[in-house]
């Protein structure tokens, strides 16, 4: 018999512009020892739909029609005060950004114990050891002196692993997993949800997880429920849903998942796919990194981010560059694109050492337009208070001189270019999508023909199908323009599809380089195998795969 | 493509600036009231000589100390003038006093805020000592040595005003600058090749407004205060010029032997300019804010 089970749920908000009709009718039911995945992308209702579960729905949100049940007990109509014995002793959940989710000025432990209190599974004598219990559970070392660890302490991984012994320590019968690995690194991501599953399997509880991610879904859940615009549109095991997905939805997000042996191309529906541009590096050196060293003062004595490292790229050559949160790549991308001064090194562009010119005063270079940026976070990257034109414009205005009318003829032809309708260049950031954030920032940093782009994972936010979009734009731009990139990314996946030579870095060093096949399918250094084994695998295998053209 | 074609729709297009601020308007009737509060203050400061029917200098010692009536609507002091007409009179010179006092504060403030949080280090240290120096003093009682110090006039009352005021902007400014300071998209600027001082101005600061708007609006009620603080005591503005501070003071000794009108009215029109300048504060954040604007 089912745990939970939710009968045509409809959950709506009340906005400015009238009612919002976040799930139209979704009906699922998670058994006993199951794992059920709920995959979709941004606004397909799968949060909305566990809010509501828990009745923990924003303002203006309400359960508008449906049935909510869980071991029989009818959840939509539960009073607060039931609903808050229920919440962490019978349902828990873990959320997307696991530091947010813990308070920020009460120790761990403690913020184990509060929860262990509240349902009476410990005294205000045991809950200390109880809480200290729970942390073992959840493979923290030193748990002991862990307890006392404030959350700013603790690594990201860390965080989750406490927010998820908050979760598990009143033995809750089903968890509820918000996109529980968001913004951790592969292997932290695999760590975490090798662990959950460890657990689940343990106790024998249920759980509902949640994720964008389709290979991660079908690697860790018993069964996958698809969602697109608040309704369920495929519902089946996950060899299943990949090897003959029923849905056209189904079989884009299938296609759209980056996975071993794919093209860039065939990231796409098949309707979308044109023929791959050809295109091959002309083999001269653009950029020349030699020696490239950057050492802060911080305080508790300089801290090396990065060691010493040299790479070449060459003329319309992608470059991957690799590695974990805090290797290294965000710095190193910061000192090539002339932000950041090296404490040593140097950097050779067209044979000239670029480090010469102090990145003060870089912006006054004529070689500032051939070296441009497409930024990791759109929507941090745009001035909140310029439209997209004047966001397009500004590169055109300051480095070309360009006057009013030149400028909108160049914006008009970059938004052709990106494949961003017209229209929607007199908006303001907040009112575009990720998906055409994206298509906007990649405009902006072409707008001056650039011969070097550096790519700080600019699909990172982006759901699958977008991102597939989006690589294939940039593919299609390189063999255009001749532009040469680095992209930087933790995604080995995407990477693949992209680079033709990849850099792999940890802790400042340079650990692994070389052609991009010859890294992923050899890779001669243990870190590189652990990070390609790290990343989720999709069930592909038995499907044969389609030609790119 | 895809992910585009969808929402192109008429009604999620950006509205022109004057659309927006009639939806904040018709959104908010707080706003709406505090924006016709503001009207009536702005009219009484650009007609006010005009719109009444005495010279509030003029005395009449036949009609001294009358009570409210249909002829003197805010009744006579006790040298026959016409309360009314003095206290709409008075209304030009205490919102200049004010406006150009928080004007003077926002300016210096903005500037040395922006430059404290964009370049930090050692001038941001010595900066932000400065401004705990000034705050470390009771604020009125600083404005009345700078007054006195520089002597009695109206151009020193909105000089001690602004000096006392300063801090705060310069204070918000700092921290709004600072979150700003390394976000993307002022890195992007610098790519687009804005200098520093370019991207401070143009990209980082604007972004600072929506929260100075509201400190603004507050301030402007205190400032208000402050002045006819400073009158009351003695200070700047002197008899027998139309001030609501003044009025109050003179009409203070009244109260006593029974004619309130004389300190009501100027106190009550120094409460109705404070609490518009209050209540306008969320509204005309809503309005320079474009995330407001769906």
């Amino acid at each position: 018999m089912s745990l939970l089970s939710i009968e045509k749920l409809k959950v709506s908000f009340q906005t400015r512009r009238g009612e919002v009709q976040a799930v139209r009718g979704v009906s699922l039911n998670v058994d006993k020892g199951e794992i059920l995945g709920i995959v979709g992308e941004s606004g397909s209702g799968k949060s909305v739909t566990s809010y509501a579960l828990m009745h923990l729905l924003d303002k203006g949100g309400s359960i508008t029609g449906g049935a909510l049940s869980y071991g029989g007990l009818d959840l939509k109509n539960a009073k607060e005060s039931a609903m808050r014995d229920l919440r962490g002793r019978e349902i828990s959940m873990i959320f997307q950004n696991p530091r947010a989710a813990l308070n920020p000025i009460r120790k761990v432990g403690h913020q184990i114990e509060d929860v262990l209190r509240r349902h009476a599974k410990a005294t205000r004598f045991t809950a200390r050891a109880e809480a200290i219990k729970a942390l073992e559970a959840v493979r923290i070392h030193d748990a002991e002196a862990r307890y006392h660890a404030y959350p700013f302490e603790l690594s990201g991984g860390m965080c989750q692993r406490v927010v998820i012994a908050i979760a598990l320590a009143c033995d809750p019968k089903l968890l509820i997993a918000d996109e529980p690995t968001t913004g951790l690194d592969i292997t932290t991501q695999k760590a975490v949800m090798d662990l959950i599953s460890e657990l689940i399997a343990e106790r024998g509880m249920s759980a509902l997880v949640i994720t964008h991610d389709l290979g991660l879904g079908a690697q860790y859940c018993d069964r996958i429920v698809v969602m697109k615009d608040g309704e369920v549109v495929e519902e089946g095991a996950p060899e299943q849903l990949f090897v003959a997905p029923k849905h056209a939805y189904t079989r884009k997000l299938v296609d759209a998942t980056p996975r071993a042996g794919a093209e860039v191309r065939s990231l796409l529906p098949k309707s979308k796919r044109t023929p791959m541009p050809q295109f091959h590096p002309s083999g001269t050196p653009l950029l020349e990194v030699r020696d490239l060293v950057k050492t802060y003062q911080g305080k508790f004595g300089p801290v090396h981010a990065v060691k010493g490292i040299s790479f070449d790229v060459q003329k319309g050559q992608s470059v991957g560059l690799v590695g974990e949160s805090g290797c290294g790549k965000s710095t190193t991308s910061s000192m090539l694109v002339r932000l950041d001064d090296p404490t040593s090194g140097v950097i050779r562009f067209n044979g000239e050492d670029l480090a010469q010119t102090p990145a003060q005063s870089f912006a006054r270079d004529p070689r500032r337009a051939s070296i441009q940026m497409v930024f990791q976070d759109a929507t941090d990257s745009f001035n909140p208070r310029h439209t997209a034109r004047q966001s397009i414009s500004e590169p055109l205005a300051r480095l070309a001189k360009m006057d009013r009318t030149q400028r909108r003829a160049r914006v008009a032809e970059l938004s052709d270019l990106v494949g961003l309708p017209q229209p929607l260049l007199d908006r303001f950031p907040h009112q575009l999508s990720g998906g055409q954030k994206a298509r906007v920032g990649i405009a902006r940093a072409i707008a001056l023909n650039p011969e070097f782009l550096v790519l700080d994972e600019p699909t990172a936010a982006l759901d699958v199908s977008i991102q597939a979009v989006v690589l294939n734009l940039l593919v299609d731009l390189r063999a255009k323009l001749g532009v040469s990139y680095l992209f930087v990314s933790h995604d080995l996946h995407v990477v693949r599809l992209l680079c033709d030579h990849v850099v792999v870095m940890k802790d400042g060093e340079i650990i692994e380089q070389g052609p991009t096949a010859q890294v992923m399918d050899t890779p001669s250094h243990p870190y590189t195998r652990a990070l390609l084994s790290a990343a989720p695998k999709p069930p592909t295998l038995t499907r044969p795969t389609f030609s790119a053209a | 493509m895809t992910d585009s074609a969808q929402d192109l729709s008429p009604q999620t297009t950006t509205d022109g600036p004057l659309a927006h601020m009639v939806y904040v308007l018709r959104s908010n009737p707080v706003t709406l009231l505090a924006f016709a509060m503001f009207l009536v203050l702005i009219v009484a400061a650009l007609f006010g000589p005009s719109l009444v029917a005495y010279d509030p200098l003029a005395s009449n010692a036949s009609r001294a100390l009358q009570p409210p009536s249909w002829d003197h609507l805010f009744g006579t002091d006790n040298l026959g003038r016409d309360v009314f007409s003095r206290v709409i009179v008075a209304t030009r010179l205490d919102l200049a006093i004010s406006i150009a006092a928080v004007a003077l504060s926002f300016v210096i403030g903005s500037v040395l805020g922006a430059i404290a949080g964009y370049w930090g280090g050692w001038l941001d240290a010595v900066l932000n000592r400065l401004f705990d120096t000034i705050m470390a003093f009771p604020l009125f009682v600083l404005a009345m040595g700078i007054v006195a110090a520089l002597g009695n006039t109206v151009e020193n009352i909105v000089y001690a005003t602004a000096v006392i005021n300063i801090p705060f902007y310069a204070r918000l400014v700092r921290a709004e600058v600072n979150i700003r300071r390394d976000s993307g998209f002022a890195l992007a600027a610098k790519l687009s090749g804005n200098s520093d001082l370019r991207v401070l101005a143009l990209h980082i600061y604007p972004n600072a407004l929506p929260p100075m708007m509201v400190q603004v609006s507050l301030n402007l009620g205190w400032a208000i205060l402050n002045a006819a603080g400073l009158s009351f005591i003695g200070m700047g503005v002197r008899p027998p010029t139309a001030e609501w501070g003044i009025m109050v003071a003179e009409g203070a000794n009244f109260i006593v032997s029974g004619e309130w009108w004389l300190a009501f009215f100027p106190g009550f029109a120094l409460m109705f300019a404070v609490f518009t300048f209050n209540l306008l504060g969320d509204g005309l954040r809503d309005m320079v804010d474009p995330r407001q604007r769906t």
